[in-house]
């Protein structure tokens, strides 16, 4: 008798992979690296390759540690890894994207299960741990773009439009401000608005963290990836759009491309929102993440002590996940309601 | 252009046999023929071993309302009647051997007849008689289906030759082959439920079949038309069918007669008008042999017939086969051995030769399957439940609405058992009730 194998169906496979998956996106951030290494020098590649490789050499250890099959090839570490370095100023010290990326993957990855079951974006827990551990690198080691640094502390430093925009509004507010400053203020603001700020931030030729400011680049990879369907649409699209509506309505004195190129909306919007693990299953949970996230951006940054707020806004939204996919649940086929609450009423 | 929600469009592999006419496969010098082929209570034997058959002696009465009797498909003499192994069904059935004779002598009854004053129960009576069983795949005995009770009138016959799964392509032959049988057949089972039209849908995939059936449409009582629907996977599922046609969902649990809908394969319809016509009992059906076979075939083949046998009358296997299965590759169901039988609610075999089964990783939350699933169910989240042994919510997750096409699975690049999963979770929910 020939040895037959037997398993259940389908016996073919679409042979879309996890490994392809993660691979595309990392294809997807290389425009924005590129774009980075351009306006920051090679100092933004030495970041980003020392957080990668932190990234992969943590997930090795840990999982190594826990018992777990090693997966580094799957990709999914080396993304965590440029995230993380792309949410970190230019200027900031070597050994930053290795706590980052050590954190991110230790603590808010293997700590939870490994790829799959983290309940935040790894990479923005290790943001926010950075924030929170070392604010003064996180606020203060901006760059000015085509600086012609390499290395060191002696580049010249600017702050990003969006912090600037908050320091000017404090001033405005401040009722110790002399008349002077105030036209001073004032005329800083409308500078933000003008034309040449506005197209600078589309291209990314601002001060910001690594991979955050060019929003063309961010475009071009966020394009593959929908076009490659690795993401879907609700998302980004809730979230700039909620962003786009929400800036026209509320008082940000700024006009609303500043609000949507600044800071790191495009990057937040296609490349963090969306990562598969951390955000809903459902559509209807897709959307109400992405109106969410950008409900919150807005908040935080007109009233909020950050001037930017697209990582706080990913985080906090990543724990309505488990929430959003509950109540969210797809109309079954021949079904009149979807069944929601009776699994958990009884 | 008229479909349904979800779905995928696999490679359709159908190019290799589409072309090939149907041919008759040699008659084989044994047959197994068990006494369980369709859904229901098999069938009880009244031949023992010695007895003498011919092609269409019944060899086992029905074995109660939702069963229908069992033919010997070819002649010779009755050698086993033991349990032996079942290509869709986990324990051994009782199976009768039939030992061929070489003559192929039919029995007498199987002649044209006149079948102008055939009533309702009548033709329901042959079509019981002729041990007729649903032949997309499912095998719900005929006459069943075509007695529904009087409060749920059926308004709609649809005939079904989607034939959405790749590499089949029997119905589609069959249907530009015998495109006036199949018509004849549909307006028999017309004759019997009484429905306001008829509707026969295909893949627009299959374009020839469509102008041959149009063709072959005749004046009748009421109005016949060819559907083409969209090429997608799977169209030919009946809720997903009746969705793409009418509109309507078939409720959850419930039955296309709740919907006023009867959904009838082609592969059925010839064989209610051979019953009909000719007093032919369900003895042969038409199959592809596809994958990696030296020669491609869609065949005729005798019920009971070993796989091997069609395999070598299509020039054997290529090279070493990994995988046999019966039907199609998103379905049909892998064979532990090639001397199993073709019962009638097999459409075709299939070789491959590779099996490499990839490991499962940890889902990631894609979403993908809930994309895909015609159902709209979220086979994931149910995944995750069924790990945990969480029979309850899965449930709650409708599991049990669960058709088992397969779209999830093959499009989870987690690589993740997904129907698997669903099927453990399925039996352990009607073991508890």
């Amino acid at each position: 008798m020939k040895k037959l194998v037997v398993s259940t169906s389908p016996h073919i496979k679409s042979g879309i992979t996890v490994k392809k998956i993660m691979w595309a996106v990392v294809i997807a951030l290389m425009p924005a690296l590129f774009g980075s290494i351009y306006y920051f020098g090679l100092r933004s590649l030495l970041l980003v390759g020392l957080s990668v490789v932190t990234a992969v050499g943590s997930e090795a250890l840990a999982q190594k540690f826990f018992g777990r099959k090693i997966t580094i090839t799957d990709g999914s570490a080396v993304i965590t890894g440029i995230l993380l370095a792309f949410n970190l100023p230019p200027g900031v010290p070597l050994w930053m994207p290795v706590v980052g990326s050590a954190f991110a993957i230790i603590i808010a990855k293997q700590f939870f299960g490994g790829l799959g079951y983290n309940f935040v974006n790894p990479a923005l827990a290790g943001r926010a741990f950075l924030m929170i551990s070392w604010p003064y690198f996180m606020t203060a080691k901006w760059l000015a773009p085509n600086s012609g640094y390499l290395a060191g502390f002696d580049a010249t430093t600017q702050a990003t439009p969006l912090t600037l925009l908050k320091n000017t509004l404090n001033i405005i507010k401040d009722p110790k401000t002399t008349a002077e400053e105030l036209a001073f203020a004032q005329k800083i603001i409308a500078n933000l608005n003008s034309l040449p700020v506005i197209k600078n931030l589309f291209f990314g030729n601002v001060g910001g963290c690594l991979g955050e400011t060019s929003a063309l680049l961010l475009l071009i990879g966020a394009i593959f990836l929908l076009v490659t369907r690795v993401i879907d649409y609700p998302i980004p699209v809730a979230y700039l759009g909620t962003v786009f509506l929400l800036s026209l309505v509320l008082p940000t004195k700024t006009n609303v491309l500043f609000q949507i190129f600044s800071g790191g909306l495009f990057l937040g919007a296609f490349f963090m929102a969306t990562d598969y693990v951390t955000r809903p299953v459902t559509k209807l949970g897709q959307w109400i993440f992405g109106i969410g996230c950008g409900i919150l951006t807005v908040i935080i940054r007109i009233w909020g002590g950050y001037p930017e707020g697209v990582s706080y806004s990913i985080l906090f939204m990543n724990l309505t996940t488990p929430l959003l996919d509950r109540y969210t649940r797809p109309r079954v086929f021949g079904t009149k309601k979807a069944m929601r609450l009776d699994c958990y009423g009884k | 252009m008229f479909s349904f929600h979800g779905g995928i469009h696999p490679p359709e592999n159908k190019l290799t046999t589409r072309t090939k006419r149907i041919e008759n496969a040699p008659i084989p010098h044994r047959v197994f023929i068990p006494f369980s082929q369709h859904t229901g209570i098999p069938s009880k034997p009244i031949v023992k071993v010695g007895d003498l058959v011919k092609v269409g002696t019944k060899i086992g009465d029905a074995g109660g309302r939702v069963s229908v009797p069992t033919h010997a498909t070819i002649s010779g003499k009755v050698t086993e009647i033991k349990e032996y192994p079942h290509p869709a069904l986990k324990e051994r059935t009782l199976t009768c051997v039939i030992e061929s004779d070489g003559q192929d002598i039919w029995d007498e009854q199987i002649k044209r007849r006149n079948i102008q004053d055939f009533d309702q129960q009548t033709l329901i009576n042959i079509i019981a008689e002729a041990g007729i069983v649903g032949l997309g795949g499912a095998a719900f005995p005929t006459h069943i289906k075509l007695s529904p009770p009087k409060e749920k009138p059926i308004e709609t016959l649809i005939v079904n030759g989607c034939e959405c799964e790749p590499y089949l392509t029997a119905d589609h032959r069959l249907m530009l082959e015998y495109s006036t049988e199949i018509i004849e057949g549909a307006k028999l089972i017309a004759k019997i439920i009484n429905p306001k039209r008829i509707v026969i849908v295909i893949e627009d995939n299959k374009s020839d079949a469509i102008a041959k059936m149009r063709e072959a449409i005749t004046d009748f009582l009421i109005p016949i038309t060819v559907l083409p629907i969209k090429t997608r996977y799977p169209q030919g599922a009946e809720k997903q069918l009746i969705k793409a046609v009418l509109g309507v969902e078939v409720p959850s649990g419930g039955l296309p007669m709740d919907v006023k809908t009867l959904v009838q394969n082609v592969q059925t319809c010839y064989a209610v008008y051979e019953a009909v016509n000719f007093n032919k009992p369900l003895v042969e059906k038409v199959i592809t042999v596809s994958g990696e076979v030296k020669e491609p075939k869609n065949l005729k083949v005798r019920i009971g017939t070993p796989i091997i046998d069609l395999i070598n009358f299509c020039g054997g296997y290529l090279t070493q086969p990994a995988k046999v299965i019966l039907g199609g590759p998103m379905m049909g169901l892998a064979q532990y051995d090639d001397e199993l039988p073709i019962i009638k609610g097999t459409s075709g075999i299939l070789v491959f030769t590779d099996s490499k089964i990839e490991d499962e990783s940890a889902c990631i939350r894609c979403g993908r399957c809930i994309k895909v699933c015609p159902m709209n169910l979220m086979p994931c989240e149910i995944n995750s439940f069924v790990r945990l042994k969480k029979f309850d919510k899965a449930k709650s997750y409708n599991v049990l609405d669960c058709i088992e096409c397969g779209c999830c699975a093959y499009v989870c690049p987690a690589n993740i058992r997904l129907v698997h999963a669903f099927k453990f979770a399925k039996n352990e929910i009607w073991a508890k009730q």
